[in-house]
């Protein structure tokens, strides 16, 4: 993975230093609230329900053991004993004192991290594939492209002050698992027919309250062209993206509102004028950013399959595990490990400090020193030997980090809502905990199959309720909470925005419809291997209308 | 409508309420009702002059109710804030102003 180098190590520490001083001169009266909020929000800190939150960055989702330890012990010095994995990739502390900020973003800089353009309307942290330079599907490892993307955006004069936040991902695989035609630039990295690398460019995805799939302005970028390329859609943003109303701020609105076709020849026209500039990325660059995630030298591990072979017999648990969990690897003799934050009825995305000290211990033993966070709040080991699946899975399951789930109806998105939030209107995280009680027995979940929930607790979409197959979102109907259910989302490489069902629930009635969508599903699926979601498009939502509003709904 | 002034302190971001001797309690219980309007505006001049004394953030007047004595914020939001998360009995004031009967 990326190291910094001096210039790096150099502008963290002055920027913690920069930020020491002005956590001094707020809490001394010097600096007033108006002039301040702004420099706390560019390094992360916001002020939620409770307390103070801290977003820290994690590129493109990926840490190593020494990072990860020392998250687990900011939770545990600095906060309540936990930190919240987010939707993008991040990590989030709940309860830090503004006066321990400092040391904090400190003890981050000691290792590599930090938690600059987490916040604010600037480029946030660039998200990518969590089996990135593992998966068995990749054409190419899309982190190179997106340390070359975060290095050029980084403190970026031109795109400090954007219309909006800004969220590029980069995948490197034919399946999106990075849901890229939801961000403001999504990169899909492949090879043309010459076998030359470059991207398909898609621009103008969002969620939030106005969900648009992104538009493919570009079928193949040669990728020495990306920074260029990416210039000319920030600049044609920058220039003519709206200032003047919030909500119609994002990429999206100007995309959609100019047209796709006079969009992508704006940006086209700008790009001529920057592609034979310094922007173009020399070889010799492209190599040594590459270098970095050279992947680890994976020894023959082929003992692994039998040894694999003979645990699932005598562990049904472990072989449950294994069949979930556990993705194939470019390596025949190793895996892909998924560590479910999903306990079943507990809080999607939460670890301890000392959960996060085992995942780290694991990584340093058995994982080639590297963790991933996920999008879908799950962690990942992406590098595990099948030989030595079990010792790992033993572990995981000693620190109740082993639940069987991953893609199940119980791996659940769910931002942190009204429990936490300052911007929610509804609470998500009940939500989740009663749906995953419900469906809680293993042998349920899998014959119900792949089938994502997503829940957000406002239009905001954290918890990227459009393109769950089963979307819940939360509001606030004369002082209580109320729940939409949307169905047919769907992040991946065939993204849909789920339509609204029909009229919302109740806190104590969600479950119930819940499991009446899913009972329609099982109902009139052809088959087992026809997904929730595959069966939803053949049919659309005239049976799970009836089944969940009667007849009444045909008149509706 | 009753109401309360609440705010968050500055230097740790805990959630507060203004207190009848004008101190910010951490505990809602003892918060200071206003139950006029000149009441309200005399809170909300309070709250002006704490944020501008940098003592506090965010500040807020909340329509409150009381129920059998006790104070209890009209929305949800405001509950959450007084209580903790309702997912984490174990954090906030939940947990911090537990009894001893029922530690």
């Amino acid at each position: 993975m990326y190291r910094y180098d001096e210039f790096d190590h150099d502008f963290v520490n002055q920027r913690v230093g920069q930020y020491r001083d002005q956590v001094e001169r707020r809490l001394s009266g010097e600096l007033e609230e108006d002039a301040f909020k702004p420099l706390r929000l560019m390094n992360g800190v916001y002020l939620q329900l409770h307390a103070y939150m801290l977003r820290v960055a994690i590129p493109y989702g990926t840490l190593n053991s020494k990072q990860m330890r020392r998250l687990a012990r900011i939770a545990r010095d600095y906060d309540k004993g936990y930190g919240h994995f987010t939707t993008r990739q991040n990590i989030q502390y709940n309860w830090p004192a503004l006066s321990d900020t400092p040391a904090i973003l400190e003890e981050l800089a000691e290792v590599e991290m930090h938690a600059i353009q987490t916040s604010g309307n600037c480029i946030r942290n660039v998200s990518a594939d969590h089996f990135a330079g593992a998966a068995a599907d990749e054409v190419a490892d899309p982190r190179p492209y997106a340390e070359i993307l975060r290095q050029w955006s980084s403190n970026h004069p031109e795109y400090s002050f954007l219309p909006r936040k800004f969220k590029i991902a980069v995948t490197g695989a034919e399946r999106d698992r990075a849901a890229i035609q939801v961000h403001d630039i999504g990169l899909h990295l492949k090879r043309n027919e010459a076998g030359e690398l470059g991207f398909a460019v898609y621009v103008g995805g969002g969620q939030g309250r106005t969900p648009i799939i992104a538009k493919k302005i570009r079928d193949f970028l040669p990728e020495a062209d990306l920074l260029s390329y990416t210039t000319a859609i920030m600049r044609v943003y920058n220039l003519n993206g709206r200032r003047d109303n919030k909500y119609k701020a994002r990429i999206k609105i100007l995309v959609h509102e100019t047209g796709e076709a006079d969009f992508t020849a704006q940006v086209e026209a700008e790009w001529k004028k920057l592609r034979e500039t310094s922007l173009k990325l020399p070889d010799a660059d492209l190599a040594s950013i590459a270098s970095y995630f050279a992947p680890p030298e994976l020894q023959d591990r082929a003992e692994g399959w039998a040894r694999i072979a003979t645990g699932k017999k005598s562990d049904a648990g472990f072989a449950a595990w294994v069949h979930q969990n556990v993705t194939p690897h470019r390596h025949p003799d190793y895996g892909v490990v998924t560590i479910s934050l999903k306990p079943i009825g507990g809080i999607p995305g939460d670890a301890s400090d000392a959960q996060m000290e085992v995942v780290a211990d694991l990584a340093e033993r058995y994982g080639h020193d590297e963790i991933r966070v996920s999008h879908e709040q799950n962690l990942v080991l992406p590098h595990v030997a099948l030989a030595d699946l079990e010792i790992v899975y033993r572990a995981l399951l000693d620190a109740n980090l082993a639940t069987a789930n991953a893609g199940l109806i119980t791996d659940i998105i769910a931002c942190p809502g009204l429990d936490y939030c300052a911007l929610a209107n509804a609470r998500s995280i009940p939500v989740a905990q009663e749906i995953s009680e419900r469906f809680g027995s293993l042998q349920r979940q899998q014959e119900i199959g792949e089938l994502k929930i997503k829940i957000s607790g406002c239009i905001n979409a954290c918890g990227h309720h459009h393109v769950g197959h089963i979307g819940i979102l939360g509001v606030e109907k004369k002082g209580a909470e109320l729940y939409q259910i949307t169905l047919g989302g769907s992040g991946d490489e065939q993204t849909s925005i789920g339509q609204i069902i029909g009229r919302g629930f109740e806190p104590d009635k969600v479950t119930d419809a819940i499991e009446t969508i899913v009972d329609t599903y099982m109902g009139l699926r052809l088959n087992a291997d026809e997904t929730f979601i595959m069966a939803y498009r053949r049919t659309g939502p005239a049976p799970y209308k009836l089944a969940l509003y009667g007849e009444a709904s045909k008149a509706a | 409508m009753m109401k309360v002034l609440t705010a968050n302190r500055l230097s740790d971001g805990i959630a507060v309420w203004l207190g009848a001797n004008g101190q910010w309690l951490e505990n809602i219980d003892n918060a200071l009702i206003a139950r006029h309007e000149a009441a309200a505006d005399a809170l909300d001049e309070a709250g002006k002059s704490a944020f501008n004394a940098n003592v506090v953030v965010d500040i807020a007047l909340i329509d409150v109710d009381e129920q059998d004595g006790e104070i209890y914020p009209i929305r949800l939001r405001e509950r959450i804030r007084a209580t903790g998360p309702t997912i984490r009995l174990d954090l906030g004031k939940q947990a911090d102003f537990k009894p001893a009967s029922a530690a």
